[in-house]
């Protein structure tokens, strides 16, 4: 049994010696760097070393939760003491209970990658200044990169319940990215950059620095746009935040409260056949991939929206069991603070046939939406309305025309999935918040307000 | 002295300030912390979601040759402070340099009454349930009321190269309610939250009114209608419409985003950047305020800072090393999310002074315009200083009265534009919590203003 192992028994015994009648430990150990990169110096290095427990405690009816960073015999106990504690102070839920376990579930491989480890400090800190150097060399009106930032993680987790749950796993990512400026006549313009892997090695810093610089560069001499509604293509960075909107309203948990657009839908029509989108734990290119959930539940493969069509919702052991349903492995958490609550995983929007270029010609006269802001703070996420602000360019006769700026677009989630007209080729990994893999989209028609 | 500054013993400390300079570096700094705290909520009725936690450990920095070197790392025992003292300096290639032996500075932490550790968690459960009775009871149509309660409090200590110790014991609370009204097919949620760098003594005077406060809007917005569109005079709510303030300069003013010229305010001191009816603080000493606190992350006492002095830009916000680089004294702006971040300049409590212009008045002078009581949240990009804003409450202004109530508007601008377009400031004036989010930190601030006009904004919504 390796170290994190122990721990999670030792916290598992714990609880049960300090009267839950039943519990669940979960065990976060992981390493992690960062480089910040500005004017081609270092400007910053951390290194960081974390571990922690967190124990899920039943006694009845009610549950509770502690955690904590001490792992001694006295610290386990004191979480554990935590955690009945506050299981005493709720209220009685009719649904809460242990999750089942799962027997066993077979290893994910594709997680992590060894470069993480073999590239030393300096060898990521020189990626960093690669790809600031790359976005300052790919255009003279990039006058400078606000940061240019490399990171990366490992992690291990172990999981063990009194119902029998046993569950390790490690994984790794990195991510590199940057903030360009550009300086035009009229003012000064910023883009994002970034790319994501498993580890440095697949990464690509000049890839990262002209993205930067292609998206600042492209909104100098940007202007508001007319009020209208019209055809309006989504980039993939987008309508990824879309289809996390999606994700959440989609699951169980929202569902059930009454907190979801989604919610008297099921089997409904909700969205046009152009837009397909499943969640997927086991796509060892998405972050959110591992071979069990948050509480041990095996992670798979689910559609949620396929002929235009809601398939199913997102579950944990809670919400299955409340609405009689089966698990989807979707208990997510963010680490030993938090308990696991349902989430999405991987969500894939499934990509089309048509190239980008392609895209823009479909439009024909409308907006691209190269960048929303506000996504979270500008969305009900009970009703579904949203109105975000934007900035992008306008398509002309099929193609890329003057950059725009200070407008928003509005509407609803689901008349937005009703009109997306086709799905672009070409989908990305995005990972701002979610986890999701996303073409560019076209939506027949949106309402865009500027001056 | 506080107790907190022997979260780690002086002579500890001192050893482990000197290991991290074992390989140069002209600053190093041990930032220490213990924090612990409950959440607990209640929603269908129940309460539930019980959470209680407790974490320690340390960051350690280097400053060497304009690079910063930082480690963190969980636990206190001395073997973890060396273990971050030696991370942070293994990228270092230089000889050893020395450190001043630590002066303990003399400190007291904000003054709390009631230690809510001590409360029984039975009557935090109980004011849960209130919450959910006084929400409710503001008509049928609330169909959910989701309530929270959160404690939590930080002991740090901070000892660092330059012969600087001192300690902070923070306790803050703060509940939050969002109500959803439902009628047919509308749904409309409304959401206010109550918080304070206090005690349970914060939940004296009438904690209900919160809850009721969030369900009124919830059923206000059931009547509301689109929100116009295009640009037109905007009236600004009191309270947490200065998160408006906050955003669209505050953040433009911290020295780090104005150092690097990212910042639509850099080269801007002493220049008019409002009218001369503006003035503007930050006030990490505001008494009780959610966003206050002793000392900030790196030691420096906390102050009064002027911003913005009858429509003229006069400090930036600091921390010590961006003041260091200016030539100026740190405001005692440096602060961190936890152990696990390295300090920044960040805002505490931020506000448009009281200005001489009576609310109604403003409305009154309007034939067309809109009324922005309340906002969602909002962003912005300081080195362009574009930000967007959603707004929760909002209302039609015609001739001259506040009108039907609007649903889906945001605001969209121009930093610059918007607060030279600021032509009435409001005599009336209250605080408001939120958390700021900033590189991945996120740390509690206070946000106020009384009513305060913009003559012209761009309103974005789905109607005309």
């Amino acid at each position: 049994m390796s170290d994190l192992a122990a721990s999670a028994r030792a916290g598992l015994e714990a609880a049960l010696a300090a009267g839950a009648g039943e519990a669940e430990a979960y065990a976060g150990a992981g390493e992690e760097r960062e480089v910040r990169a500005h004017g081609g110096k270092v400007e910053s290095l951390t290194a960081a070393t974390r571990r922690g427990l967190g124990l899920r405690v039943w006694i009845g009816r009610r549950v509770g939760y502690g955690f904590g960073t001490d792992l001694s015999p006295q610290g386990v106990a004191a979480i554990a003491a935590r955690a009945v504690e506050t299981a005493r102070a709720v209220d009685e839920d009719e649904f809460a209970a242990v999750p089942e376990a799962a027997g066993e579930v077979p290893a994910l491989d594709g997680l992590s990658d060894a470069s993480r480890g073999e590239w030393a400090t300096e060898r990521v800190a020189e990626l960093a200044l690669a790809v600031e150097r790359a976005a300052l060399a790919a255009d003279r009106r990039v006058v400078g990169v606000e940061q240019a930032v490399y990171s990366d993680s490992g992690e291990r987790v172990a999981i063990a319940s009194s119902a029998g749950a046993a569950a390790e796993y490690e994984t790794s990512s990195c991510y590199a990215y940057l903030q360009a400026l550009a300086e035009g006549e009229d003012g000064r313009e910023t883009g994002l950059g970034f790319g994501l892997a498993r580890g440095p090695a697949g990464l690509d810093p000049e890839a990262i620095g002209r993205e930067g610089a292609a998206r600042a560069t492209e909104m100098i001499g940007s202007t508001k746009p007319a009020s209208r509604s019209c055809p309006v293509v989504l980039d993939p960075t987008v309508a990824a935040g879309f289809a996390g909107l999606l994700g959440k309203a989609l699951g169980a948990d929202a569902v059930q409260r009454g907190r979801s657009p989604f919610a008297e839908l099921p089997g409904e029509e909700v969205a046009s056949e152009a837009f397909v989108l499943r969640d997927d734990g086991l796509e060892p290119q998405g972050f959110a991939a591992s071979p069990v959930d948050a509480e041990g539940t095996p992670r798979r493969r689910t559609p949620l929206i396929e002929a235009g069509r809601l398939q199913t919702f997102l579950h944990d052991s809670y919400t299955a069991r409340r609405g009689g349903a089966a698990p989807t492995g979707n208990a997510g958490r963010s680490g030993y603070r938090v308990p696991p609550k349902v989430s999405a995983s991987n969500l894939i929007v499934a990509p089309g046939g048509a190239g980008f270029e392609q895209l823009l010609r479909e439009a024909g006269d409308g907006v691209l939406v190269n960048d929303v802001a506000g996504l979270h703070s500008g969305v009900n996420p009970v009703s579904g309305a949203f109105s975000v602000g934007a900035s992008g360019r306008a398509i002309r006769g099929g193609e890329r025309a003057e950059p725009l700026r200070e407008f928003t677009i509005a509407g609803d989630l689901l008349s937005l999935l009703r009109a997306v007209r086709a799905a672009g080729a070409e989908p990305r990994w995005v990972p701002f918040g979610d986890s999701v893999s996303a073409p560019p989209l076209l939506i027949g028609e949106l309402a865009v307000s500027g001056s | 002295m506080s107790d907190s500054a022997q979260l780690v013993a002086p002579d500890v400390a001192e050893r482990v300030v000197a290991r991290a300079l074992a390989h140069g570096g002209e600053f190093a700094e041990l930032f220490a912390e213990r924090r612990g705290g409950l959440t607990l909520a209640i929603d269908e009725s129940r309460v539930e979601a019980a959470q209680s936690g407790g974490e320690e450990g340390a960051g350690v920095r280097v400053l060497s040759g304009g690079t910063t070197y930082f480690a963190h790392v969980d636990g206190l025992h001395l073997d973890d402070l060396e273990r971050a003292a030696d991370e942070a300096a293994a990228a270092l290639r230089g000889e050893r340099t020395g450190a001043r032996a630590l002066q303990a500075v003399a400190g007291e932490p904000l003054p709390v009454e009631r230690p809510p550790a001590e409360v029984p968690a039975e009557r935090k459960a109980e004011l849960l349930r209130e919450l959910d009775r006084r929400g409710r009871a503001e008509g049928g149509e609330i169909a959910q009321l989701i309530a929270s309660y959160g404690e939590a409090r930080r002991e740090v200590a901070v000892a660092n190269s330059a012969g600087l110790l001192s300690g902070d014991d923070r306790t803050r609370v703060r509940i939050g309610v969002q109500a959803v009204a439902r009628r047919g097919g509308r749904v409309e949620t409304g959401a206010e939250t109550l918080g304070g760098h206090r005690g349970f003594e914060l939940l004296d005077d009438d904690p209900g009114a919160i809850a009721a406060g969030a369900a009124r809007r919830a059923l206000t917005l059931l009547d509301a209608g689109p929100a116009p569109s295009g640009s037109m005079p905007v009236v600004v709510g009191g309270g947490f419409g200065g998160v408006l303030f906050h955003e669209m300069t505050g953040h433009g003013l911290e020295a780090d985003h104005v150092q690097k010229g990212a910042s639509v305010y850099a080269g801007k001191l002493g220049e008019a950047v409002a009218q001369p009816l503006l003035s503007a603080y930050d006030d990490g000493r505001l008494p009780g305020e959610w966003g206050s606190d002793a000392i900030d992350d790196e030691g420096t006492p906390t102050q009064k800072t002027q911003l913005i002095e009858d429509g003229r830009l006069v400090s930036f916000i600091y921390d010590r090393g961006r003041a260091e680089r200016d030539g100026v004294a740190s405001t005692g702006n440096g602060r961190r999310e936890s152990f696990r971040h390295l300090p920044i300049p960040r805002m505490t409590n931020t506000y448009i002074a009281p200005g001489e212009a009576e609310p109604e008045a403003m409305i009154g002078e309007l034939k067309k315009g809109f009324y922005a009581v309340s906002f969602g949240g909002g962003q912005v990009d300081p080195a362009t200083g574009d930000f967007v804003f959603g707004v929760s409450e909002g209302y039609l202004i015609e001739d001259g009265k506040s009108t039907r109530p609007c649903r889906g508007a945001t605001l969209v601008g121009n930093c610059l534009e918007a607060l030279a377009a600021i032509d009435a400031v409001g005599s009336d004036f209250w605080m408001k919590t939120g958390i700021c989010g900033k590189s991945g930190q996120k740390v509690p601030v206070g946000t106020g203003q009384g009513h305060v006009r913009i003559a012209a904004m761009t309103v974005g919504g789905t109607g005309s």
